[in-house]
């Protein structure tokens, strides 16, 4: 493990010629200042301002000035039908996740082992469609699967009796998160199969391990890190998704962030919504924290030391 | 020559390996492919195969001065974020790659907490900040918003490539007698370059295609995926298609063009 040592070329800087500031942070500290400030204003300071206002009287907007349970006791209240969309969106991210696990695994084993010069080429394929808005994208699997669409056409033009209901359903909305959230499956496999060095393997197979053996035992441990990351990246989006539920899966199921947009536009419950934010964010963040706590990212995203 | 059953069966999972991600690929793209079918339609709505195709939709797209001010609106948040997000990304680069110091490993792992959080809860979240402010939305609020979330990424694209950076050079040019201008200037961000650039494309590209951010936070102002997204839900035209198929390949035509650049600049001899 590469522990904290003062690298010669500060200390050299510093001898160079000191300046206001350079004795109290170090240069790392220094560079590091716009970015706490970034996360700390739009980040930290927004996440405070909704459990604030989740303490405020339902349907209020008296912020800070009155304190109540009400929301959450609302949430908890058994004829609130809300506890299904918590159920619908951990149960359709659940699934993603397992469903995209066995989806991206060969591609990423492809990309880190076995395509060569091309994986370049295969790896911009796979960035590109993160540059395009998730709804054109979605929307464009509409124009596929729905009725006189382009499979329903097809199958037609072939003489079949054309393409079975899919869209609007839940399963619709899981296909759109699948579609969606397969990059960031993808690059974290990745990254975590690169780290599993080939002599280690050919060590292995000299050694008489079978294949199912070395992937088993020494290609699955190494490389479990980045399949985590995939996992846990995948999950806390997933999560949170509202486009493919609505674009793809036409509100056949209300996932739970629809019902927090619902509660911040038309009903203006603000106060409600928030609270429902607040749950949703100690459960995304209670992973996350868990999931990044203790991974070596100088080793993951390839430091060389 | 005959193989052992083990190359015999490394050779077929291969081949599996590279059939299977073909089949994504094509998988990945037929979204795409049939919003440009659609958009090529010569009638109102979408029947497939298309009775008649032409480029109507294109040209009305293209002479609209309603879309022409979301192209704008697009842009310039783009335009801003990049920017912005690339002077603040280096530093932070440097902080998450290049130094070593006491609250590193902390700080990778802040850095990471936008992206491991659901965009519309954000947004949202953002919207609710900006309001408990005072503030008014605009496009320049939904700038701050996309910021938070692609300044993290944008660090991490340029952190991956500054761990390749050889701290000696710097210390080279230091003991030359260089001062921290001039390694700056000379050595650090020379080398420092194609991070710089990719980074930069993540920023652009990354808030152009935006939608979730954009949608809570952009106020009166509207941006291209919004725009989309509102005639989606009521009031498809095939101008949706056309325009979401512009968008498509205006992100596909800064890629190529930044890609074929950097290749022209590494072939070119160092001065």
């Amino acid at each position: 493990m590469n522990e904290i040592v003062a690298s010669p070329t500060i200390a050299q800087a510093r001898a160079a010629g000191p300046r206001f500031g350079e004795r109290m942070l170090s240069a790392g500290a220094r560079c590091a200042i716009p970015v706490y400030v970034l996360l700390a204003l739009g980040f930290l300071a927004p996440l405070f301002a909704v459990v604030a206002y989740s303490f405020a009287t339902p349907r209020g907007f008296d912020v800070f000035r009155t304190f109540t349970l009400e929301n959450y006791r609302q949430i908890l209240d058994p004829a609130n039908t809300v506890w299904m969309s918590f159920a619908w969106s951990l149960g359709l991210a659940l699934l993603t996740v397992a469903i995209l696990t066995l989806v991206a695994y060969p591609i990423a084993y492809g990309l880190a082992r076995l395509f060569g010069r091309s994986a370049g080429l295969v790896s911009v394929l796979f960035v590109f469609p993160l540059f395009v808005s998730e709804n054109i994208r979605l929307y464009g699997w509409v124009l596929f699967f729905i009725k006189g669409g382009v499979l329903d056409g097809t199958l037609k033009a072939m003489g079949l009796p054309g393409a079975p209901e899919f869209l609007f359903t839940p399963a619709a909305t899981l296909f759109g998160m699948v579609y969606v959230y397969l990059p960031f499956m993808l690059f974290p496999m990745v990254l975590g199969l690169s780290m599993v060095p080939r002599d280690l393997i050919d060590a292995a197979r000299d050694m008489g391990a079978g294949r199912l053996q070395i992937w088993h035992e020494v290609e699955l441990p190494l490389a479990m890190p980045g399949i985590l990351i995939g996992m846990l990246l995948t999950f806390v989006l997933a999560v949170g998704a509202v486009a493919e539920s609505k674009v793809l899966g036409g509100q056949s199921v209300i996932v739970i962030t629809q019902d927090i947009e619902i509660a911040f536009t038309y009903a203006q419950n603000w106060p409600f919504g928030s609270a429902l934010a607040v749950i949703l964010t100690l459960i995304v963040g209670v992973l996350t924290v868990l999931g990044i706590g203790r991974l070596d990212l100088d080793r993951i995203l390839g430091r060389r030391s | 020559m005959s193989l052992s059953p083990e190359a015999r069966a490394e050779r077929r999972s291969a081949r599996f390996i590279a059939l299977w991600t073909g089949f994504v690929v094509l998988a990945i793209y037929t979204p795409i492919l049939c919003g440009f079918v659609a958009s090529v339609n010569k009638g109102r709505y979408f029947r497939f195969p298309l009775a008649k195709t032409s480029m109507e939709w294109w040209q009305k797209t293209f002479d609209s001065i309603e879309i022409g001010m979301l192209v704008r609106t697009s842009l310039a948040m783009a335009g801003l974020v990049t920017v912005i997000a690339v002077v603040i990304a280096f530093f932070g680069a440097l902080a998450y790659a290049r130094y070593d110091w006491k609250g590193r490993r902390l700080y990778q792992k802040l850095v990471l907490l936008p992206i491991f959080f659901p965009q519309p809860v954000l947004g949202l979240a953002l919207l609710l900040w900006f309001n408990a402010l005072g503030m008014q939305m605009s496009w320049q609020t939904a700038v701050f918003a996309h910021l938070v979330w692609i300044v993290p990424v944008v660090t991490l694209v340029m952190a991956i490539q500054m761990y390749s950076f050889d701290a000696a050079l710097e210390e080279a040019a230091f003991d030359l007698g260089a001062s921290r201008l001039q390694v700056l200037r000379e050595v650090t961000l020379p080398i420092l370059w194609p991070g710089i650039w990719s980074g930069a494309l993540f920023a652009f590209l990354l808030s152009w295609g935006n939608f979730p951010l954009s949608l809570y936070t952009t106020g009166p102002d509207t941006s291209v995926p919004e725009w989309l997204y509102a005639k989606m839900v009521a009031g498809y035209t095939p101008m949706v298609p056309a325009l979401g198929s512009m968008a498509t390949i205006a992100a596909a035509a800064v890629l190529l063009g930044m890609g074929l650049l950097a290749r022209a600049l590494r072939k070119r001899p160092a001065q």
